[in-house]
């Protein structure tokens, strides 16, 4: 389908799908094996530009917007969904920057975020935080012009890569999600650490890694927006970013469309290909047009959330709810009709299946997800917006 | 630093057929592409650019239609394109090539290197980058695997040879021609891309670079092909056995040309 991209946007796709062909196919069942971050491919998106689009020109970006980002996480996600995690989790990282940062944090924090010259993470869940994000535990207590920081994060995607670290930890315990607060944390910072390296089932080229803060003093100045605003600076990050969870699913089903594409064209059984059998058939049409639906959702919010106007939390956890759901069927599907094969390390599908799971876990599950959207059009109704 | 890439557009030759009845490469329909050998060319330029400061300009000679590559070359992060373009070059061998893109350099005043590809791989000379050197009077090195160092008055290059490395100090300004081995050509960036959708080359004929009819185009080209030929596909080898003795004697007889007594 034609979405009718800028020339810019399809420059975008152009450039991903040429890394994705040269730098990504050739390696991800091997970083996928190692379970190795994918350092060099880093360097190549940089090199390409791919980290400006999310960040203004003022801050040494392209400011392309949200549609950008997610054109591109899909078509590094339709390669390997590892790795497209690896970049896409830095502008989930930038984005408590973006939107609440000060003049000054964000002219020293954007741009080497923009060049890639350093990667950033967003670190709020913890063991017993994950849905529930009231529960954090990790405390950041004032004194003077520094804050001590102390507690763990977990499953922090990219920990241990990047640099710059956006964390979400208690100043007020008593007020429950009202006393959480948004800090930046360098790499670096004395009593700062990183813990356990996890070991996953899927996106395998990504880094998800505990963060340790032991009397982790940091500067007042790396506050962001002001005490108490952490769960609604933790909100909207996830607000904006869930187009991006959404593209990367819809990333990993298309390659996994691609390959039962291929595969049923080449596989014979009873003595024609198995793509002539009308079982198969419906099967690659359910996959098409399921993937162009969620393209379809994730695009508009995309170009929703880029016309800067209004509420899109429903929208954007729609998405992410729809698409991931997509993935997971698709990659399944494709397992399937590639059979025995499917079932292989030595084709991709397998992989696909694994990596489209988390796509229905993590920035909020698939049933937080369809609470925002109960909870929105609940509220909705009430206001008589509806 | 100035650098110069000069770049050559060539049929895909993955998608080249060949015409047996007269010998000649069948072009029609054939997509055109940056002769690949020249991206590395590129690659080392941008790459010294990026270190050592400065600009690097990609010259080609070819039809208008060639600008097509300045344009890939500058979304790769070159900065500047020229375009040798004039009726008065169809028609040039390498010689004339050679010269006419030297003529260009000239006029660009105060080059620093030049840089070519090892060869182009339709005519598969490996000649234009020596002539363009020949032709400007200044140093070169052709094969270079890798280029070590450089400042404003030399570089060192690695020279791949078939007997091993040839390690080479060039004074500047100078010609290398690149083999695959020095780098990885980069991807072309977003900014990069956004710039070549906006860029125009200079285009520059014979009477810009003040070249005679004698020294370029078809009258300017010493070479003349006669004829091409497809050479004769070689049989198989021979394969004998038996003890040193026989072998040995096999091998006097094949020598001696005695097969005919086998």
């Amino acid at each position: 389908m034609d979405y009718m991209l800028s020339e810019d946007l399809m420059a975008i796709r152009d450039i991903c799908a040429e890394i994705a062909a040269k730098h990504i196919r050739p390696v991800r069942a091997q970083l996928d094996e190692e379970n190795r971050f994918p350092r060099e491919i880093m360097g190549v998106l940089a090199q390409s530009d791919l980290f400006t689009i999310y960040i203004p020109e003022a801050y040494g970006g392209t400011g392309m917007g949200s549609l950008a980002l997610c054109v591109a996480t899909e078509e590094l996600s339709r390669a390997c969904g590892g790795i497209a995690v690896s970049y896409a989790a830095n502008a989930l990282g930038a984005m408590p920057i973006l939107l609440f940062g000060t003049e000054e944090q964000k002219l020293k924090f954007l741009p080497p975020l923009a060049s890639g010259e350093k990667l950033c993470a967003f670190a709020l869940t913890e063991s017993e935080a994950g849905s529930d994000a009231a529960g954090i535990k990790t405390r950041a207590v004032r004194d003077g012009d520094h804050y001590v920081l102390n507690g763990t994060k977990q499953w922090i995607t990219n920990g241990g890569e990047a640099q710059i670290y956006t964390v979400i930890a208690m100043t007020d315990p008593t007020r429950g999600a009202r006393g959480a607060t948004a800090f930046i944390v360098e790499e670096g910072t004395p009593g700062f650490s990183y813990g356990k390296k996890e070991d996953k089932m899927g996106i395998r080229a990504s880094s998800t890694r505990e963060l340790v803060f032991e009397d982790c003093r940091i500067p007042a100045e790396n506050l962001i927006s002001r005490e108490g605003m952490g769960f609604m600076v933790a909100m909207k990050t996830l607000d904006n970013s869930r187009p991006g969870v959404a593209a990367q699913a819809i990333g990993i089903a298309q390659g996994a469309l691609d390959e039962a594409l291929v595969y049923a064209s080449g596989r014979r059984q009873f003595g024609q290909r198995i793509d002539s059998f009308q079982g198969i058939q419906f099967m690659l049409a359910d996959m098409a047009t399921s993937i162009e639906a969620a393209r379809a959702l994730t695009y508009s919010v995309a170009r929703m959330i880029d016309s800067g106007k209004g509420r899109f939390e429903k929208e954007s956890a729609m998405a992410k709810v729809f698409a991931s759901d997509v993935a997971m069927k698709v990659t399944t599907d494709a397992v399937q009709i590639l059979g025995g094969y499917g079932y292989m390390k030595e084709y991709p599908v397998e992989k696909m299946m694994r990596d489209a799971k988390i796509t229905q876990i993590y920035e909020g599950t698939n049933q937080i997800q369809r609470s925002v959207i109960a909870s929105a059009l609940i509220r909705e109704t009430a206001a008589g917006a509806r | 630093m100035k650098f110069v890439v000069a770049v050559k557009q060539v049929p895909d030759t993955a998608e080249v057929r060949i015409d047996h009845e007269r010998g000649t490469l069948i072009r029609d329909g054939v997509p055109s592409i940056l002769n690949p050998f020249d991206t590395y060319a590129l690659e080392e330029a941008l790459k010294w650019r990026d270190k050592l400061g400065g600009t690097v300009t990609v010259v080609t000679m070819g039809p208008p239609q060639a600008e097509a590559i300045l344009t890939e070359a500058v979304s790769m992060g070159a900065d500047e394109g020229i375009l040798l373009t004039d009726r008065a070059f169809a028609g040039s061998d390498t010689w004339a090539t050679s010269h006419t893109i030297a003529e260009a350099v000239r006029k660009m005043t105060g080059v620093d290197a030049v840089f070519c590809g090892k060869q182009a791989i339709d005519g598969d000379t490996a000649q234009t980058g020596p002539g363009i050197a020949a032709s400007l009077d200044w140093p070169q090195v052709t094969f270079v695997g890798r280029v070590r160092e450089m400042t404003d008055r030399s570089m060192v290059c690695e020279r791949y040879v078939e007997t091993g490395v040839q390690v080479l100090r060039v004074a500047l300004p100078a010609v290398i021609t690149v083999l695959k081995d020095a780098n990885v050509p980069r991807i072309p960036s977003l900014r990069g891309k956004m710039r070549a959708r906006t860029f125009k080359p200079v285009a520059w004929g014979a009477e810009d670079l003040g070249l005679t009819p004698y020294e370029t185009g078809l009258e300017g080209s010493p070479t003349k092909v006669v004829t091409t030929a497809t050479p004769e596909a070689r049989t198989g080898g021979s394969i004998h056995t038996g003890t040193p003795e026989e072998l040995a004697s096999i091998m006097a007889d094949l020598l001696l040309g005695r097969e005919d007594a086998r």
